[in-house]
Order: C-alpha cells, then structure tokens, then sequence
C-alpha cells in the first residue's frame, strides 16, 4: 500500500523534505505505527518523530487523532499542533 | 454566500468590508490579526497545508452560516512572510442583527486558530523559531463546542 506523505513546519525542516512516497508493511495499522515505522527510516525522521505527544495528523486532508487506522489513505501528514490566525 | 482566501497577497481590508456590506445585511462584524512588534520579532511566516486549508476555512464558515442564519461570510488568510503591522488575516460576517454577526465573528476566528492547518514562524534578528500553541486557544475554540 503507497502512501503520499506530506510533512509541515518543524517536522518538515528535521525530515529534510515536505513530501514523499512510502510502502509500509501490513502491521502498520494506524497513524502512530506509521510514525513508528518512518522513525526507523533516517536520522532526520527519529528527529522529528522522537516526540509523538508534540504532533498532530490529517489522513486525506481531515484532522485524525494518532490512533486513526490509516484504511485505504492515499495522503497522510504529520505536523505540530496549529497555530493560525 | 462564503469567501475564503488563502494567498500571500496583503488583505484589502475596504474591499473586503465592502463586499460584505453589499450582502444587504442589517449588521456587519470584522475581525483582523495583525502582525505584532513585541519581543523582537521582526516578521512572521506563515506556512499551511494547501487544500485541506481551504476546505478546513470553508467548513467553518458553512458551520456558522447554519448556526446564526449569516448572509454573508469572508475569511482571508494571509501565507508567507510579512511584517509588524500587516495583516494576517480577516474575518467578517453579515448577518441580519448585530448579536448573529459578533458571535458568528467570534466563533470563526476562536475556531481558525485550533482547526485550520497553518503555522507561524518568528523572525528574530538572530534567526527563527516555530511558534507553540497556546493553551487559551484550545479553551476558546472549546467555549463554543
């Protein structure tokens, strides 16, 4: 299963990219086993990830919490918590 | 009748109120964020999610609409990076009494800071820094829940 990843802000700058395509394995269930998984993929993603309390998620442009069973996403970003306005 | 934009050009503010005004409503009520000057912060960057933006801005507005019967509502934010004293972002709503338009006004702009993906960056003379969340925020988005 091909997920877009999209990344924002300080996630973003630690992970060195905004975006990339990635092939979890089946036990990747939901948004934190994913967070989990990427963490082993490069310094820049243990980096980023190594606070899960400090990040946020959307699985196809909808605010998830960390526990969301990822289903058939085609998009997931993680991200710090907002700050509009 | 919704606009919502998110563009890295400055926010017309008399347009804006304008075209609100136009919706023939009774009252009109705006909010605007401005770049603040404290703590040394020499501009601000504002960065987001483009689409899930736009639809997260829009399903705000369609929320206010249904709850306080609004004729007209505009939200604009600003991306990018500006400096102490532009604009951020504006929000405005006609409705047909003044109490609709204030609360709904209210109400949007509790509500963008907690559920539309955007960030903001400090410019420093020395560098940046992301900014954190407030906790007040998450409060005042919650009061309306």
């Amino acid at each position: 299963m091909a997920i877009t990843m999209l990344y924002f802000a300080w996630v973003r700058e630690r992970i060195g990219t905004g975006e990339e395509r990635v092939a979890p394995p089946e036990a990747v269930r939901n948004v934190a086993d994913l967070i989990d998984w990427l963490s082993q993929q490069s310094d820049g993603h243990a980096a980023a990830f190594a606070e899960p309390a400090r990040l946020r998620a959307a699985i196809d442009q909808t605010f998830v919490p960390l526990d969301a069973l990822l289903g058939s996403a085609r998009e997931v970003a993680i991200f710090p918590p907002v700050t509009g306005g | 009748m919704i606009r919502v934009s998110v563009d890295a050009a400055p926010i017309e503010l008399g347009v804006e109120v304008a075209a609100l005004e136009a919706r023939g409503a009774g009252g009109v009520a705006t909010f605007t964020g401005v770049v603040r000057t404290d703590d040394g912060v020499e501009a601000l960057e504002l960065e987001h999610y483009p689409g899930m933006t736009e639809a997260a801005l829009c399903a705000l507005a369609e929320a206010a609409i249904d709850r306080w019967h609004l004729l007209g509502v505009t939200i604009v934010h600003r991306v990018g990076k500006m400096v102490a004293g532009e604009r951020i972002v504006f929000v405005g709503t006609a409705a047909a009494h003044r109490r609709e338009a204030l609360e709904a006004c209210a109400y949007l702009i509790d509500r963008l800071k907690t559920d539309a993906p955007f960030w903001k960056r400090e410019w420093l003379a020395d560098g940046t820094r992301w900014v954190e969340p407030r906790g007040t925020d998450a409060e005042a988005a919650s009061h309306w829940l």
